[in-house]
C-alpha cells in the first residue's frame, strides 16, 4: 500500500499508459484505436512532468525578485513535453485524417469489417 | 561561400525544410517537382561536401551548435563518419528517386494536391536528414516524428490506385507512433538517471559516474538505464522492422506510390538502423548494452530470424513489390546482424550494406514503378515476358536481384563478405550459415521474378508496351548499374564505411 | 448549434475574452509562462468555437482555407527566416545575438518573440486546418453536441466507396 501512495504519480502514468495501450491492442474501431494512442501519449507527458517536479518547487520565473534562493522545478521536462504535445497533436490529426478517408472508402471505420472487404481483393 | 560551407550541417536540414514550406504554396503544377528536385540535389551536394570535411578532418569529427549553445545545453548536430556516410547515402537516393519521380507520381497520385505532395516529401528528408545528423537525443525524437508522420502521409497517398494504401498507412501510424512513444520513454529514463539529452554527454555521465557504481555494494541507477534502454530498443526496432516488430512494413511498401515505396525501402529503414547503431554505440555503449545486458544475443536471434523468415515470405509472394518488401525485412536482418556482432568487420559489413542495400532495393523498386507505369500493375503475371518489351528496365531489376543474392561482382556480395567473415572472427559459425541461407532464399525468389520476366509469355492479347520513358529509366539504371559499380571497384565503400566501423568502436571505450 | 440561443449568446460574449487572453499569453511569452504554441491553441480554440457554434460552412467563410494555408507557412517561416537572418550575418544558425550584436542581453528576448510570434501564426492556423478538414462536408459540426441528438452519421458518403 504504501509503495502505491508515495509513488501515485508514477502509478498514475503506468495506468494511463497501459489503458491507453491496451486500447490500442484490443479495440477494433479505428476511432477508438487512435483516441487510445493519444492516451499513451498522455501517460508519457505525465512522466516527463513528474520526474521533473520538485516538492514545493515553484515556476521558475523572476528568481532574482524572490531572493535568488528559491527552490523551482526543472522547467526542460515541461518544455520537452511542449513539443511531444505538438507531435501527438499532429500524429493524431494525420490518423484522424486517415480514418476520415477509410470511412469515406470502406463505408467503415471498424478493423473486422476491413479485414473482410480487404480479403476479398487479390494481392 | 564561405556561409554556405560553414553551415553546412544546419543548412542540410534548414533547405528542405523552407523549400517544403515554399512548395507547399508555390508548387502547384510543374513547379513542385522543380523545386523539389532543386532541394535535393542541393541536399546531395551538401552531403558530399560534409563526406569529404569530416573524412579529411583529423579528429573525424564535425561540430555544429545550434545557436551558438555549447554542447550539453543546446542542440549540437554532431557529424562523425558513420552518419556523414548515411547522409551520403540518404541524399544519394533522395535525389535521384526525386528524378524518377516526376513520371511516375503522375499517375499515382492525385495532381491536384502534388504540390502537397512535393512539401511533405520535403520535409520527409527533413526527418530523415535530421535525424542522421543530429547529436540531441530527444532532438532525434522530434526529426523521427517528422519522417513518420510526412512517411505515412505519403503512404495514404498510394489511395488512388489501392484503396489498402489507407490501411496500411493507419496501422503504420499506430506501430509507428507506439515506437516513436517507446523511444520517447526511454529517454525519460536516461534523463532521469544522467539529466542531459546530449548523446555525447548522457555516454559520458554514464561511463564516468553510473557504470563503475555496479560492481560495488551501492549500484546506482541500474534498474532506470536498463529500463530506459529497454524501452528505446524496443521502439527503434518498431521504426526500423527488425522482425517480429515487422508487420506495419509490408503492406505500406507494397500500396504506396512507386516513388515512395523506392525512397522508403532505401532510406527510411536504412536511418532507422542508424538510429539503432547510434543507440546502441554511441548513447549507452556496447559494454553496458552487449556485454552487460547481453543484448547481442537477442539482436543476432532476431536478425537471424529476420533473414529466414523475410526471405522465406517473399518467396510466396505474388505482388512483386510485397515480394520486395519482404526481402527488405530479411535485408534488415543483415544489418542488423552486422552491429549485433560488434566487431570490425561486422559493423563494416553493416555500414556497408546500408549503403549496398539503399543502392539495389532503390533500383528494384524503381523498375518496379517503371512496370506499374507502362503495365499499369506489379504483380507476377504482370512481369511476365517484359524481358523483351522492356529490356531496360528489367535488366536493372536482374541487376538488382542479383545484388540481393549477394552474387560475386554485385555490391551486395562486398557486404555479404564481410557480414560472413564478421561472423566467423566472433566465432559465430551458425549466424554465418544463416547468412548463406539467406542467400539461396534470396536466389529461390528472384529466379521467381527472372523466369517470369524471361521465359515467361505475355498474356493473350495483352497490348505491347514500350520501355520506361527516359526520365524514369535513367535514375533507375543510375542506381543499378551504381550497385554493380560498387561491387567491382568496393575501395571507396569499403575504405569509408572501414573508417566508421573504426570510429565507433574506438568511441567506445 | 446555431439554433440554440444559449450556445450564440455565451459564444460570443466568451469568444473576445479568448482572443484577448491569447494575445496576453503571446505577448507575455518570450520571458514569461506562455509563449507561441499556448496562444495559437487558444486563438484557434476561440475559432473553433465560433464554428461549432455557427456552424462549419460559416467558419470555412470566415477563415478560407487559403489564408490558414499561408499562415501555416508564414509562421515557420517567420521562425526558419530568423535563424536563416543570424546565418546569413555570419553568426551561427539560430544565434539571437545576430538581431543586435550591441546588445547580447537584449538580443535573446527579440529572437524568441520572433520565434514565438511564428509559432503562434502557425499553430493557429494548423489547428484551424484541422477543424476545417474533420468537419469537411459536414453542415452541422457533430462535435461536442452534448444538448441535441444528433441525426445518423452522414449515410449518403458511404456510397463513394
Amino acid at each position: 500500500m504504501q509503495l502505491v501512495l508515495d509513488y501515485y504519480n508514477y502509478w498514475v502514468c503506468i495506468i494511463l499508459m497501459m489503458v491507453g495501450f491496451y486500447g490500442v491492442m484490443a479495440k477494433t474501431n479505428l476511432v477508438k484505436k487512435a483516441i487510445s494512442l493519444g492516451l499513451f501519449q498522455t501517460g508519457i507527458l505525465v512522466f516527463y512532468i513528474t520526474i521533473g517536479k520538485i516538492e514545493g518547487g515553484t515556476a521558475p520565473v523572476n528568481v532574482a525578485a524572490k531572493g535568488g534562493e528559491v527552490i523551482y522545478t526543472n522547467p526542460l521536462p515541461h518544455a520537452l513535453m511542449l513539443t511531444a504535445i505538438v507531435v501527438g497533436v499532429a500524429t493524431l490529426a494525420v490518423a484522424m485524417a486517415i480514418v476520415v478517408n477509410i470511412r469515406q472508402t470502406y463505408g467503415t471505420v471498424d478493423e473486422h469489417d476491413i479485414h473482410l472487404l480487404e480479403h476479398e481483393m487479390p494481392d | 561561400m564561405d556561409l554556405i560551407t560553414q553551415n553546412i550541417p544546419a543548412l542540410i536540414v534548414v533547405t528542405p525544410l523552407v523549400m517544403g514550406l515554399l512548395t507547399g504554396i508555390f508548387g502547384r503544377k510543374a513547379a513542385g517537382w522543380w523545386m523539389a528536385m532543386g532541394t535535393t540535389s542541393a541536399v546531395l551536394a551538401m552531403a558530399v561536401q560534409l563526406l569529404v570535411n569530416v573524412l579529411n578532418s583529423g579528429t573525424l569529427q564535425v561540430t555544429y551548435q545550434m545557436g551558438n549553445w555549447p554542447a550539453p545545453f543546446g542542440i549540437v548536430y554532431v557529424v562523425d563518419p558513420l552518419n556523414a556516410s548515411v547522409l551520403t547515402v540518404v541524399a544519394l537516393i533522395g535525389a535521384v528517386v526525386t528524378l524518377f519521380a516526376r513520371k511516375s507520381t503522375l499517375n499515382e497520385v492525385p495532381q491536384d494536391r502534388a504540390h502537397f505532395f512535393w512539401a511533405i516529401w520535403q520535409f520527409c528528408m527533413v526527418g530523415l536528414l535530421g535525424i542522421t545528423i543530429t547529436g540531441d537525443a530527444f532532438n532525434l525524437y522530434v526529426l523521427l516524428e517528422i519522417s513518420s508522420l510526412s512517411t505515412y502521409t505519403l503512404v495514404a497517398m498510394g489511395k488512388g490506385r489501392d484503396r489498402r494504401a489507407l490501411t496500411a498507412a493507419i496501422n503504420y501510424v499506430v506501430l509507428g507512433s507506439i515506437g516513436a512513444c517507446f523511444y520517447l520513454l526511454g529517454i525519460a529514463y536516461l534523463y532521469m538517471v544522467t539529466g542531459s539529452l546530449n548523446i555525447a554527454d548522457i555516454h559520458h555521465i554514464l561511463t564516468t559516474k553510473v557504470y563503475p557504481t555496479w560492481a560495488t555494494d551501492a549500484p546506482l541507477y541500474h534498474k532506470t538505464v536498463v529500463a530506459g534502454f529497454a524501452f528505446m530498443a524496443v521502439g527503434l526496432s518498431l521504426k526500423l522492422a527488425l522482425f517480429p516488430l515487422h508487420t506495419w512494413l509490408p503492406n505500406a511498401y507494397t500500396y504506396a506510390p512507386s516513388a515512395v515505396s523506392a525512397l522508403l525501402a532505401s532510406t527510411a529503414t536504412k536511418v532507422g538502423a542508424y538510429a539503432f547503431i547510434r543507440v546502441l554505440y554511441s548513447l549507452v555503449g556496447i559494454d553496458f548494452a552487449f556485454s552487460h545486458l547481453h543484448t547481442d544475443q537477442v539482436l543476432l536471434v532476431c536478425a537471424g530470424l529476420a533473414i529466414v523468415v523475410g526471405s522465406a515470405m517473399a518467396i510466396r509472394q505474388q505482388n512483386v513489390k510485397k515480394l520486395l518488401a519482404y526481402s527488405s525485412i530479411g535485408q534488415i536482418g543483415y544489418i542488423c546482424m552486422g552491429f549485433a556482432l560488434a566487431n570490425q568487420d561486422g559493423l563494416t559489413a553493416s555500414v556497408i550494406h546500408i549503403f549496398n542495400h539503399a543502392l539495389t532495393k532503390g533500383g528494384m523498386f524503381m523498375a518496379l514503378g517503371c512496370v506499374a507505369y507502362r503495365v499499369g500493375g506489379t504483380r507476377l503475371e504482370h512481369l511476365r515476358g517484359l524481358g523483351r518489351q522492356m529490356p531496360w528496365t528489367m535488366a536493372a531489376f536482374t541487376a538488382g536481384g542479383m545484388g540481393l543474392i549477394g552474387v560475386p561482382l554485385t555490391a551486395g556480395f562486398v557486404s555479404k563478405w564481410y557480414l560472413v567473415s564478421g561472423a566467423i572472427g566472433a566465432g559465430q559459425v551458425l549466424w554465418a550459415g544463416v547468412v548463406l541461407v539467406g542467400s539461396i532464399l534470396a536466389l529461390i525468389y528472384t529466379w521467381r521474378c527472372v523466369e517470369a520476366i524471361y521465359f515467361g509469355q505475355r498474356a493473350e492479347g495483352a497490348p505491347v508496351v514500350r520501355e520506361a520513358p527516359l526520365t524514369m529509366l535513367v535514375p533507375t539504371l543510375l542506381l543499378a548499374g551504381a550497385s554493380v559499380y560498387f561491387g567491382i571497384d568496393t575501395r571507396t565503400t569499403t575504405e569509408i564505411a572501414g573508417t566508421a566501423a573504426r570510429f565507433l568502436l574506438g568511441a567506445t571505450p | 448549434m446555431k439554433d440554440n440561443v444559449l450556445m450564440r449568446v455565451a459564444a460570443r460574449w466568451n469568444i473576445p475574452f479568448m482572443v484577448m487572453f491569447a494575445l496576453y499569453t503571446q505577448v507575455h511569452g518570450e520571458l514569461g509562462p506562455g509563449g507561441g504554441f499556448q496562444a495559437g491553441v487558444i486563438i484557434a480554440a476561440a475559432f473553433i468555437l465560433y464554428g461549432m457554434v455557427f456552424g462549419a460552412a460559416e467558419m470555412r467563410r470566415i477563415v478560407p482555407r487559403k489564408v490558414t494555408d499561408i499562415a501555416a507557412v508564414l509562421g515557420v517561416l517567420i521562425y526558419a527566416g530568423t535563424g536563416v537572418y543570424a546565418l546569413l550575418n555570419g553568426y551561427q544558425f539560430m544565434d539571437h545575438v545576430a538581431l543586435m550584436p550591441s546588445n547580447p542581453g537584449a538580443a535573446e528576448p527579440w529572437g524568441m518573440t520572433s520565434v514565438e510570434y511564428g509559432v503562434g501564426i502557425t499553430v493557429s492556423a494548423v489547428m484551424i486546418t484541422i477543424f476545417n478538414e474533420i468537419t469537411e462536408g459536414t453542415d452541422e459540426p457533430r462535435l461536442g453536441g452534448d444538448t441535441e441528438i444528433v441525426p445518423a452519421p452522414q449515410e449518403n458518403k458511404t456510397e463513394i466507396g
